[in-house]
């Protein structure tokens, strides 16, 4: 079967995704939720963040299987 | 409060948590073929596998949000229950303990029990393990749907039954592994969700020397005002710190509570399984770096009258876990947001899958074939085992409607891990360490300490005695009086359990090899070089623990 770490790879990307997408879609149309330091655009670096280290795990684990 | 209202991709984000947690459910299920697949996620786990579930298995989201709200209120004496309150006893687990343990081919604790002493004392230990795990997971479901209706505005019922019902689906699929899986993503999610609070709470205050420059010298140092209660915000001395904490409760809980001990039992090798604990040391020594930062960060801001943050008050009384919820509506916009409510989601999610997990085991091996039916075969107890998963949730979720009902049953629940799994520490302490000790010892002093502590808390409890009378000095806080109970019902488990060995029987030498030291051979490094080998890494956890407790100091 495939490690967990493939599957941390995928959720990691997923969600990584959404965030950047998100947070790319709100530097272009500010609006919706005022929070403090939302200057920062946490959102997209932190989504970008996680969609290397979720990319990391899967290219890494694609052709692992364990017993 | 007005609820944390959710958007379109926070809810999309939390979709996507719950489709894959149970898509790993189903994934599983076709290398679920036998017991010890099901119980022991067939004993093939490395290391990294074990030990990040060894510790995801304790990192509930009670504990998050908890942990942050006490620092609000205590200060950095909070870290103690990540460092001293951690640290030395999962290394004392792995190197000492875990040959034992790991070496009898047991499923779980009360097995070994069995082995080194009786069946009535594996028996007694079972029940309480298993009614201790259901009380604990109904208590996480009731304090989930409390805390997403509180600052989510969920339903409580739709909340309680759609991750009970997760939860049921996914452990009676496939057992430990899926909850080992489910532990591991939840690790990452706890990551990814919460330490932005800490990083983006530096950003605005300054920085980490600010945070700690800005807060009550009682309440940014580890050990430097233990010397007298009355000096730090957890008025506690520094005897109590060690002996109770540091020691008894500490050691009780990460070498004797299966929830935590089971993830070990499931490495492929002694070597695996030893590091286990180790490795997870590491980890656990870092989640201050979310939990404490972001308590003092929401100290500091509630201190700010220019910053426009407070917590919570629920008739009159400060609700010191909304720390985190209320630091997260701060800084998290869209998306991140329902990052950071997955991140709580999974942690109750996975504290339920544990606490479901750890208790099919330990009734279908502890009570179920040890009293009930004796000759049950593998495809009865994985049966056995998929029922007990499914009525530990249903339980779970009366339990957890009780505890709506009588929402005091909280206050007892900090209790309980004192009243099962000190004495058992001193049980287990001297059943691996000292030859002579007899069943009938253990038993005795197995009752002796569990029945002390339970009397000790309602004693306090109800003031038939002032709580002084056993923490030693005055003032003390409820904290002082858990820490020095759990020391008090270890020390009477532990003289009672030698008294009563001194005058009974003990079982032969040959019943023991494998079990005791002293009668098993010492080969546990054989082959393993040095750099290799577990105490190797145990030295080095020991110097980080010890630098961050003089940094900190």
């Amino acid at each position: 079967m495939k490690p967990i770490w493939y599957f941390v790879g995928l959720i990691l990307l997923a969600m990584g995704l959404v965030l950047f997408i998100n947070g790319v879609y709100y530097l272009f149309s500010p609006g919706g939720k005022q929070t403090e330091l939302q200057g920062l655009h946490p959102d997209v670096w932190w989504g970008a963040l996680m969609i290397i280290i979720g990319l990391i795990y899967i290219i890494k684990n694609r052709k692992v299987k364990i017993e | 409060m007005h609820a944390i209202g959710l958007g379109f991709a926070d809810w999309l984000i939390i979709a996507i948590y719950f489709g894959f947690i149970i898509g790993i459910g189903f994934y599983l299920r076709k290398y679920t073929k036998s017991q010890e697949d099901f119980f022991l996620a067939g004993r093939k786990n490395s290391s990294w596998v074990a030990g990040l579930a060894f510790l995801s298995a304790n990192l509930g989201a009670l504990e998050l949000l908890g942990m942050t709200g006490n620092t609000y209120k205590y200060g950095m004496y909070v870290a103690h229950f990540y460092w001293i309150g951690a640290i030395p006893a999962m290394l004392f687990l792995g190197i000492y303990m875990m040959p034992f343990y790991y070496s009898s081919k047991i499923n779980s604790v009360p097995g070994y029990l069995k082995l080194r002493f009786d069946e009535k004392t594996r028996v007694l230990n079972g029940i309480a393990f298993a009614i201790m795990t259901l009380l604990v997971s109904g208590i996480n479901l009731y304090a989930m749907a409390l805390v997403l209706h509180t600052f989510l505005g969920w339903h409580w019922d739709l909340s309680m039954w759609v991750s009970a019902i997760t939860v049921g689906v996914y452990v009676t699929m496939s057992g430990l592994l899926s909850a080992i899986f489910t532990e591991i993503i939840q690790f990452f999610l706890i990551w990814f969700g919460l330490f932005l609070v800490s990083i983006l709470g530096i950003v605005e205050i300054g920085s980490i020397h600010q945070i700690f420059a800005r807060v009550p010298e009682a309440f940014n140092t580890l050990w430097s005002t233990s010397g007298n209660a009355s000096q730090n915000g957890m008025m506690i001395t520094w005897g109590g710190i060690v002996l109770g904490l540091g020691f008894v409760l500490s050691f009780g809980y990460w070498t004797t509570d299966f929830l935590v001990v089971q993830r070990a039992f499931s490495a492929k090798d002694l070597r695996s399984a030893r590091m286990t604990p180790i490795l997870a040391s590491f980890f656990k020594m870092a989640i201050p770096f979310i939990v404490i930062l972001a308590g003092l960060i929401a100290l500091v801001l509630a201190n700010d009258p220019h910053s426009g943050f407070s917590l919570l008050k629920d008739g009159g009384q400060i609700n010191y876990d909304s720390a985190l919820p209320l630091l997260i509506a701060r800084y998290y916009p869209r998306g991140l947001v329902g990052l950071g409510v997955t991140a709580l989601l999974a942690g109750f999610m996975a504290g339920q899958a544990g606490n479901v997990s750890a208790f099919n085991t330990v009734w279908t091996y502890d009570i179920y074939k040890s009293v009930i039916n004796k000759k049950a075969n593998d495809e009865h107890l994985l049966w056995m085992g998929r029922v007990a998963t499914v009525v530990g949730v249903a339980v779970s979720l009366g339990t957890a409607y009780w505890a709506k009902s009588f929402p005091s049953i909280m206050d007892y629940m900090q209790a309980i891990f004192s009243w099962v799994n000190a004495p058992l520490f001193a049980t287990m302490l001297l059943g691996m360490f000292v030859v002579w000790i007899t069943p009938a010892g253990a038993f005795w002093g197995l009752v002796a300490g569990m029945g002390s502590s339970f009397t000790l808390y309602l004693a306090v409890k109800f003031e038939w005695i002032s709580r002084s009378f056993i923490t030693l000095s005055s003032p003390a806080s409820d904290m002082a009086a858990n820490f020095w109970r759990a020391w008090w019902a270890w020390l009477i488990c532990f003289s009672v359990t030698i008294i009563i060995s001194l005058f009974t029987k003990k079982k032969p030498n040959e019943e023991l090899v494998g079990l005791v030291k002293g009668l098993t051979p010492e080969n546990v490094n054989k082959g393993i070089p040095f750099i290799k080998r577990p105490e190797f890494y145990a030295i080095i956890s020991l110097i980080v623990f010890v630098i961050l407790n003089i940094v900190f100091w």
